[in-house]
C-alpha cells in the first residue's frame, strides 16, 4: 500500500528565482544543472542546521502566503451580498468571473479589476474561471458562497486535492460544467465525490498526473455520472495491444 | 658488545639485536616479535586492553524524560505532539520503545483505515474532526525538508450508517449532536438512499445518516511512516525492546479526608532486548502507556490493579485485545466508485478497495462468539455464516463474490464502555494513558496525542476536554457509553 512519491511544488510557476530552494525535495524531472542544483542542495541540507533551518524557514514563508490567499472573505456578504464577496475571492486570486447576463470580468497583468460588481448585488455568478489559481481547501468557503455557480473551471490549480472535491456538494444544484484539467493533487479517490453533482453536464477530467489508471477511472466516473459527458481521457489508454497488433515475438506468450 | 653495535648505526632501536641478522634492515621477524610481546601483556593483564568499546547501538539511553510505551499510531502522536508543544526547542528527551519493529501484530497496521465522525460523543466527534484537519494539512505538520511529500490516499467517499426501526431515534439524536458539534452529516430516507444509491437493498432500514465531508478511509502505513520521520527530524529516540519491569518509589500520603493513600511514582523502566537476557534500565520521569491491545499488561507491570477489589487500588485497567477478521473479496457487479463505507444495521460494514472491483470489510461477532485472542489466524467460516448473508442481503449485487484475502487485528478493547483511556493515573502518579479506543484509535489518534501532550506540558486539556475519558471512571463506575460502535 506505499504511495507513490510524487514532488509537489509550492512555488507558483511564476517565480524564477533560486527555484531549487522551495522544492520538498522528490522526483520531478531535473536537467543537467537543476540536477547537480538539487544534489549540492540535499547535500548541504544534510550536514548543515542552517541550510535544513533556512530550507524550513522559507518553506514555512510559502505556506503562510498560501494561506493568506485563502483567507475567509465571508465577512463582505453582509455588506455586499454573497455573489459579490465570492466574485471579489476569485479576482483577488487572478481569476475570472461571470455575472448572469455581463461579460466577464478578468484582472489584467498587474492584478487589477473593474469596481464595478461591487454594485452587482443581487446578479448570481454564472461562471468561475480559476485556472491557475492557488485556492485551497481553505480557500473553497469563499468559492461556495456563490450558489448558483453553473460552470466551474479550475484547471492546473496546484492546491485543488481530494479534500477540495469533496466540498463541492452544496453547488450540486446549479453546477453543470466542471474542469479539473491538469491539477496535480486531484487523483480518482477525489472524483469519486462529485456523483454529488447529479445535474453536472461536462466534466474534464485531462491530464491528470495523479490517476493511477486514467482509462479505467473515466469509465467509472461515466458510470457513476450518467447524464454527464466525462471528456479528456481516451478509454483505450492503458490497454494492452490485441494479438494482432502485438509485435511477433514467438519466445513470450501472447497475452490474453 | 657495544663496539659490534656501535657501526651499525643510531637507527636499530633499543632492543638487543638477534644473532644471525648481522645485514641490516628490521629483522623479518619484527611483526612476531610485536605479537609475541602483545600476547605476553594480555595474559598478564586482565582483560584485553586494545579493545574496541562494546557496541551499543541497539540500547536505549540510560536517561530519558519520557518513555513511550508502544510505537503505533498513538505512540507516535503522543511524541509528536511532545515534541511540537515544548517550550523550548528540545527542551524533552523523548523515548519510545516498540516491542516489535515489523509491526506484526500491530492494530494501526492491520487497520481498516477508515475515519468518521459518526459518533453519540461530542468528545468523540471533536477527536475525530481534529484528527481530519491534522491529515488534510499533514504536510505542514509532518514537514520534513528533504524528504517527499506525504500522499495519504484518502478516500473522501464518506460514511454511510443504516439503522433500523429501533434504532432510528437514537440516530436521529446522535446526528444533531453531530451537526451541532460541526460535523457534515445529514440523514436520508429509505427512497432517498434508493434514488443515490441503486445498488443498496433498503429491506428493513429507517433511517441512514451519511458523512458528506472529513469522512472516509486512508493509508496507516504512510501515517505511521510520516510520524516516523518526522519524530527523528525532531530527535525522538527510537528503541526496539520490550518493557519488562518498572522500578518504582511510594509515599504514604493523607488525603483531605484523612486517609492514607499510596501514591507512586515510576522512576526507572527496564528494556529488554529481543532474544536476549541483556536488558538497560532507563530512568524516566513520565511513562506513557500506548501499548494498545497489551496496554492492561504493562499498567500491571506497574501495579495498577494489585489491590483489594473494590477499591482504588484494586481496579485494573479494563483493556483487552478483541480479534477482528477483515476480509477482501471481488465483485465484478458491485457498487460502483461512488461507493462510501456502509454499516449495516446488522454490524457488518464494507468499502470499496481500489479500482478494480474490490471490496473488504466485516463484522463485529458477538459478545458470545469472540474469537481467541491467541494469535491472528483467520476464520473463514465466519464470513461464510455470519458476515455474507448480510452483505448479500443488503447488497443484492454480493450474492456472488470471491473472497480474495483477508487477515486479523486486534481491538484494544475497553471492556468498561468501549471508549478510550487517556490521561494520568490517580495513583500512579507519573503513568498517562493513551489507550483501550476499541477500533477507533487510528482515527482519533493526532487528538489524542495532543491533548495527552496538553496534560503532561500544561496539566489539563486545553484543546478538546477529554475529562471524561480519565481512569477515574473506572473506580467510580460512571460510562462514557459510545452507542456507534463497528
Amino acid at each position: 500500500m506505499a504511495a507513490p512519491w510524487v514532488s509537489l511544488r509550492l512555488v507558483a510557476p511564476m517565480w524564477n528565482g533560486t527555484r531549487g530552494i522551495h522544492r520538498l525535495g522528490g522526483a520531478v524531472v531535473p536537467e543537467g544543472n537543476q540536477k547537480k542544483e538539487r544534489k549540492m542542495l540535499q547535500f548541504l541540507n544534510k550536514h548543515f542546521y542552517d541550510v535544513e533551518a533556512l530550507r524550513g524557514y522559507l518553506l514555512q514563508r510559502e505556506m503562510s502566503k498560501v494561506h493568506l490567499k485563502n483567507r475567509s472573505f465571508t465577512w463582505l456578504e453582509e455588506q455586499h451580498g454573497p455573489y459579490s464577496a465570492g466574485a471579489f475571492f476569485i479576482l483577488k486570486q487572478g481569476g475570472a468571473v461571470k455575472f448572469r447576463d455581463k461579460e466577464w470580468i478578468r484582472p489584467d497583468k498587474y492584478g487589477h479589476f473593474s469596481p464595478e460588481f461591487w454594485n452587482f448585488r443581487e446578479v448570481p455568478v454564472e461562471a468561475v474561471d480559476a485556472s491557475d489559481c492557488e485556492i485551497n481547501y481553505e480557500g473553497l468557503d469563499n468559492l461556495l458562497l456563490l450558489k448558483e455557480l453553473q460552470s466551474l473551471s479550475l484547471q492546473r490549480c496546484p492546491h485543488v486535492d481530494d479534500w477540495c472535491l469533496s466540498r463541492l456538494y452544496p453547488l450540486a444544484d446549479s453546477l453543470q460544467e466542471l474542469s479539473l484539467a491538469g491539477c496535480p493533487r486531484v487523483s480518482e479517490r477525489g472524483l469519486a465525490c462529485l456523483h454529488h453533482l447529479q445535474n453536472l453536464r461536462r466534466l474534464d477530467i485531462s491530464d491528470l498526473p495523479a490517476v493511477s489508471n486514467p482509462g479505467l477511472t473515466q469509465i467509472l466516473v461515466e458510470e457513476m455520472l450518467p447524464n454527464c459527458q466525462v471528456v479528456g481521457v481516451d478509454w483505450a489508454e492503458g490497454l494492452k495491444l490485441g494479438p494482432e497488433e502485438q509485435p511477433q515475438d514467438t519466445a513470450s506468450p501472447v497475452p490474453a | 658488545m657495544i663496539r659490534r653495535v656501535l657501526p651499525h648505526g643510531l637507527g636499530r632501536g633499543l632492543l638487543t639485536r638477534r644473532p644471525g641478522t648481522r645485514r641490516g634492515g628490521f629483522s623479518l621477524d619484527w611483526d612476531g616479535k610485536v605479537s609475541e610481546i602483545k600476547k605476553k601483556i594480555k595474559s598478564i593483564l586482565p582483560g584485553t586492553p586494545c579493545d574496541v568499546l562494546p557496541d551499543t547501538s541497539h540500547l536505549p539511553p540510560e536517561h530519558s524524560d519520557v518513555v513511550i510505551v508502544g510505537g503505533g499510531v498513538l505512540g507516535l502522536s503522543v511524541a509528536y505532539w511532545l515534541k511540537q508543544l515544548e517550550n523550548r526547542r528540545g527542551g524533552m528527551q523523548v523515548l519510545v520503545v516498540e516491542r516489535d519493529h515489523t509491526y506484526s501484530q500491530a492494530s494501526t497496521g492491520l487497520s481498516v483505515g477508515g475515519i468518521c465522525q459518526q459518533f453519540s460523543l461530542p468528545e468523540n466527534i471533536q477527536l475525530s474532526l481534529f484528527s481530519a484537519s491534522f491529515l488534510r494539512n499533514i504536510n505542514e505538520y509532518l514537514a520534513v525538508t528533504n524528504a517527499p511529500p506525504l500522499d495519504l490516499q484518502f478516500n473522501p467517499s464518506g460514511y454511510l450508517l443504516l439503522a433500523s426501526e429501533k434504532d432510528a431515534a437514537a440516530m436521529e439524536s446522535n446526528v444533531k449532536v453531530q451537526k451541532q458539534e460541526g460535523a457534515k452529516v445529514c440523514l436520508m430516507s429509505p427512497d432517498q438512499l434508493r434514488n443515490k444509491f441503486p445498488w443498496i437493498n433498503t429491506e428493513g432500514v429507517a433511517l441512514a445518516s451519511y458523512g458528506m465531508e472529513n469522512e472516509g478511509w486512508f493509508d496507516p502505513w504512510c501515517l505511521l511512516h510520516g510520524l516516523r520521520q518526522k519524530l527523528m527530524s525532531m530527535g525522538v529516540f527510537f528503541c526496539q525492546g520490550e518493557v519488562t519491569r518498572f522500578v518504582t518509589s511510594s509515599q504514604r500520603m493523607m488525603t483531605t479526608d484523612d486517609e492514607m493513600v499510596t501514591l507512586k511514582s515510576i522512576h526507572e523502566v527496564h528494556v529488554k532486548m529481543d532474544h536476549s537476557l541483556e536488558y538497560q534500565p532507563v530512568e524516566c520521569a513520565i511513562v506513557i502507556n500506548a501499548a494498545g491491545a497489551w496496554s492492561a499488561q504493562i499498567a500491571a507491570l506497574a501495579g495498577i490493579g494489585k489491590g483489594p477489589p473494590g477499591t482504588l487500588q484494586g481496579t485494573k485497567l479494563p483493556v483487552e485485545p478483541r480479534k477482528r477478521y477483515v476480509y477482501v473479496w471481488h465483485c465484478p457487479q458491485g457498487p460502483g466508485l461512488e461507493t462510501p463505507l456502509v454499516a449495516d444495521t446488522s454490524g457488518a460494514y464494507f468499502r470499496r478497495e481500489g479500482l478494480g472491483s474490490n471490496y473488504l470489510g466485516g463484522r463485529s461477532p458477538a459478545e458470545e462468539e469472540e474469537p481467541d485472542p491467541a494469535n491472528l489466524e483467520v476464520d473463514h467460516d465466519f464470513f461464510q455464516e455470519k458476515v455474507w448473508p448480510h452483505l448479500a442481503l443488503r447488497v443484492p449485487a454480493f450474492e456472488t463474490l470471491k473472497v480474495q484475502t483477508a487477515w486479523a487485528g486486534y481491538y484494544d478493547y475497553n471492556t468498561f464502555d468501549q471508549n478510550g483511556v487517556v490521561g494520568p493515573h490517580p495513583l500512579v502518579v507519573n503513568m498517562y494513558f493513551a489507550t483501550g479506543f476499541s477500533g477507533h484509535g487510528l482515527q482519533q489518534a493526532p487528538g489524542v496525542g495532543r491533548a495527552v501532550a496538553e496534560m503532561i506540558l500544561e496539566g489539563s486539556f486545553q484543546t478538546i476536554d477529554l475529562s471524561p475519558f480519565l481512569f477515574n471512571r473506572f473506580y467510580l463506575g460512571e460510562k462514557t457509553q459510545e452507542n456507534n460502535i463497528m
